[in-house]
């Protein structure tokens, strides 16, 4: 009992040295970074930082025991210190956080402005946030006339209102869900869509597609290819596994063909290929082309997820269907199809992530969503030299977007988990 | 009659549609006076290039043009790649570090570059991030190392006979593929081991660098040199100068497929169960017999196919060199040769047919290697 308590007091002496280096290892590397202060005066730069960084690891070292009375050490120790090696490596990170961290917050916030309407209020030497406030309409709604973006936002609610109805429906009617979200609700998005934005009756005003742009725009077009790119891919995943030679064998070259090409060069094919093959005078609109070869490439990909979901069945499950005296489709629709897809859900939001960050490629065609509207104001005479602030907007943007798809599919693939 | 009936249908679609675009495109073509054919290759192209890996000129043809695109893009690619594996092995095995911080330092990064649209990465370090870089002038310079905004430049070396060196490079590869498959007949048959890894890293080194004494090989270093202009304008003679269009792109693919890459390895280390080592312990191997032969290769098994189709993927995505003016094959074949030419169905033929044989050819290497690795099942 004497001896144990006499352990645990000379390791604290020594665990109280560690915490000592470590920390003026760590205040040495933010005074130098931050107020450009050197404590370690008397050694050159270099010197200085790899003495105090030296000091650190030693200290790291000496915080390192079985137990310890203070509840954060251990904690330390076994998270971060369990070996000299990750005593090392924990030092690195602390230290790259310290050196990162303060600029970053500088620019971002503390020397940034938020304030005025023009360029001259930007003077500090952090980010210029008036710019993204002055050009924010321009990257929302593209070019759309001012006094017409209600119709833009008119549209997304409804459009938004339309797709969570799902959520409230109960009871009897909730057999015709899948319906609805697979005929019924591309018809009246594309409408909602047509009327309100394109406009031209109902006296409203013509918008024509060339002036849409924007984040919503990114949205519009994420939104129809997620809708198209799902049927057309489920059709070519069954026609892949078809006993049929002919349908087979198309399926198999379309998967192929567009799986293996770059996004880019089906935009360059639509763009100055695709006008030489529609008859003469015929004329498709620009952002209908870009959507129909979005949807034909992403298509590509659901295939191939869902027909890993297929795959993974377990042919008992196709017999027992045959045996029930269910034909094909039958059996599709309702015991095969329910089970591949709930498999292959990480696939599907994989697949549907990579269509929405692919969608700036349009800029190919000409047509302007976000990035390429920051671009556009990048090289506007007025604003030049805030290239950064646009893209780390944007980023933003995109951050929250795909981060919260990527998580709620994780969720549901939580939720769909059925035990076998 | 139940199973033509569809077969036929689809077969009559597909001649119909066929048939359409090839009837408007002959019609279309004859108005304009345009005329189907490759032969528009073999003349001048007659357009600079800005960064080639073999001899261009403005005389040089399209075909050549072509090649150098290609060539162009095979380097970002297999650079890509290259650094790509390195950054996905390390956060990979990173975000399974039982060190709370590296585990999170590692899936910060997996977050934050996956959920980033590449070509906004893209565009971030091409017009914002390498922008900040000083003017040839005012650079200071690390080692003969020179990192401007007009490019970095860097020593290169100056060869002779460079490709008797190279000879013996892939005649050292070959020799070793040979002895490692004799020397694990041997083992097999007596059970004897031999240090295989030594005996090739000593024949890699030693082999090539017999060039250098007997095959009359050399090679200088030559350093970039600045240059005055004027006062406030200089530039760099000599070594290598990397474009910035280079380095973004580089820096872009790489640290964004890195992350997919990371998630496979973890993927496939975290895919096999304890009880695998646990058996290899217990039969009594050591912690590096347990790694080689019972943990990577099963290991390998999961992380080789997916990483294989993101390498096809960056491949692909440097695709997107188009947009920030990096000549390769997009731009330069169909994006100015086509400007020039306006043969648009030949060059867009030849630029998909170019990025399909690619893929196809790694999906041939990735099916062969499913096969060899596929448990045979008894």
């Amino acid at each position: 009992m004497l001896n144990k308590e006499k352990y645990i007091e000379t390791n604290n002496t020594k665990t109280y040295i560690g915490i000592i280096l470590i920390l003026f290892c760590l205040s040495n590397v933010f005074f130098n970074s931050f107020f450009n202060i050197e404590i370690l005066k008397f050694f050159p730069t270099k010197v200085g930082f790899l003495f105090s960084f030296i000091l650190g690891i030693l200290g790291f070292y000496l915080i390192r025991s079985e137990q310890s009375k203070l509840r954060f050490i251990n904690f330390i120790n076994l998270n971060t210190n369990n070996n000299n090696f990750n005593g090392f490596l924990t030092l690195c990170i602390l230290i790259l956080i310290l050196v990162t961290i303060p600029p970053v917050i500088n620019w971002f916030i503390l020397e940034a402005n938020f304030s005025g309407d023009s360029r001259e209020a930007c003077t500090g030497e952090g980010a210029c946030w008036t710019y993204i406030k002055v050009w924010l309409k321009r990257f929302v709604y593209g070019m759309y006339p001012n006094e017409e973006h209600w119709r833009i936002n008119l549209s997304f609610f409804l459009v938004v209102g339309l797709g969570l109805i799902g959520i409230f429906v109960k009871g009897k009617l909730k057999k015709f869900i899948t319906l609805y979200y697979v005929i019924i609700y591309p018809i009246i998005a594309f409408l909602v869509i047509y009327f309100l934005i394109s406009g031209g009756s109902f006296n409203l005003l013509w918008v024509e597609t060339g002036a849409w742009g924007g984040l919503s725009l990114t949205f519009i077009v994420s939104f129809f290819c997620l809708i198209f790119c799902f049927p057309i891919g489920m059709l070519l995943a069954l026609g892949r596994r078809s006993s049929l030679p002919v349908i087979k064998y198309f399926s198999v070259t379309f998967i192929e063909f567009w799986r293996g090409v770059p996004l880019i060069t089906v935009l360059f094919m639509s763009a100055v290929m695709f006008p030489l093959f529609l008859p003469e005078g015929m004329f498709v609109d620009k952002l209908v082309m870009v959507i129909i070869a979005i949807s034909l490439f992403e298509a590509a990909y659901v295939a191939e997820v869902i027909r890993g979901g297929l795959q993974a069945l377990p042919r008992g499950q196709y017999d027992a269907a045959k045996s029930l005296g269910m034909g094909y489709w039958k059996m599709y629709t309702f015991v095969i199809l329910p089970q591949a897809l709930k498999l292959v859900i990480p696939g599907i939001a994989n697949t549907f992530l990579a269509l929405v960050k692919d969608t700036p490629l349009i800029f190919v065609v000409g047509l302007l969503e976000i990035v390429g509207m920051l671009n556009m104001a990048k090289t506007n005479p007025k604003w030049l030299g805030f290239a950064m602030e646009g893209y780390v907007f944007a980023g933003i943007i995109f951050w929250i977007i795909c981060y919260s798809m990527s998580k709620y599919s994780q969720k549901l693939e939580i939720k769909f988990k059925t035990d076998r | 009659m139940k199973k033509i009936i569809p077969q036929a249908i689809t077969l009559l679609l597909i001649f119909l549609i066929f048939g359409f675009f090839t009837y408007n495109a002959n019609v279309n073509m004859s108005n304009r006076g345009m005329e189907f054919g490759y032969s528009f290759l073999k003349r001048a192209a007659s357009f600079d290039i800005q960064f080639s890996l073999i001899e261009y000129s403005r005389e040089s043809s399209y075909a050549r043009a072509y090649l150098v695109g290609l060539l162009n893009t095979l380097l970002v690619a297999f650079s890509g790649i290259i650094f790509a594996t390195i950054l996905g092995l390390i956060f990979g095995i990173a975000r399974l570090s039982k060190n709370l911080l590296i585990k999170e330092f590692a899936a910060f990064y997996v977050e934050f570059f996956r959920n980033l649209p590449l070509l906004l990465q893209l565009f971030f370090w091409y017009y914002a991030a390498l922008r900040i870089l000083p003017l040839p002038h005012e650079t200071e310079g690390f080692h003969n190392f020179y990192i401007t905004i007009k490019s970095l430049y860097t020593p290169s070396l100056v060869w002779e006979n460079l490709s008797i060196f190279l000879y013996l490079i892939v005649f050292s590869i070959i020799l070793i593929f040979l002895l490692k498959n004799y020397l694990k007949k041997i083992q097999e048959k007596h059970g004897k081991q031999f240090p295989i890894l030594i005996i090739s890293i000593v024949i890699l080194l030693l082999v090539p660098s017999s060039a250098f004494l007997f095959g009359g090989s050399s090679f200088e270093i030559e350093y970039p040199v600045y240059k005055e202009l004027s006062a406030t304008s200089g530039t760099f003679i000599g070594g290598l100068a990397i474009p910035p269009e280079f380095i973004a792109l580089f820096l872009a693919l790489s640290l964004y497929t890195g992350t997919f890459i990371a998630e496979n390895v973890r993927a496939g280390i975290e895919g096999i169960s304890k009880g695998q080592k646990e058996a290899a312990a217990s039969t009594g191997l050591n912690q590096k017999q347990i790694l080689n032969l019972v943990v990577l290769p099963q290991a390998l098994r999961i992380i080789i196919p997916p990483t294989t189709n993101q390498y096809l993927n960056l491949t692909k995505n440097s695709s997107l060199a188009a947009a920030i003016a990096y000549p390769d094959v997009v731009l330069v074949f169909a994006g100015t040769a086509l400007m020039q030419t306006g043969r648009a169905i030949e060059i867009v033929s030849i630029t998909m047919a170019t990025y399909l044989s690619i893929s196809l050819a790694i999906s041939a290497f990735m099916n062969y290697y499913n096969k060899k690795v596929a448990i045979t099942e008894k």
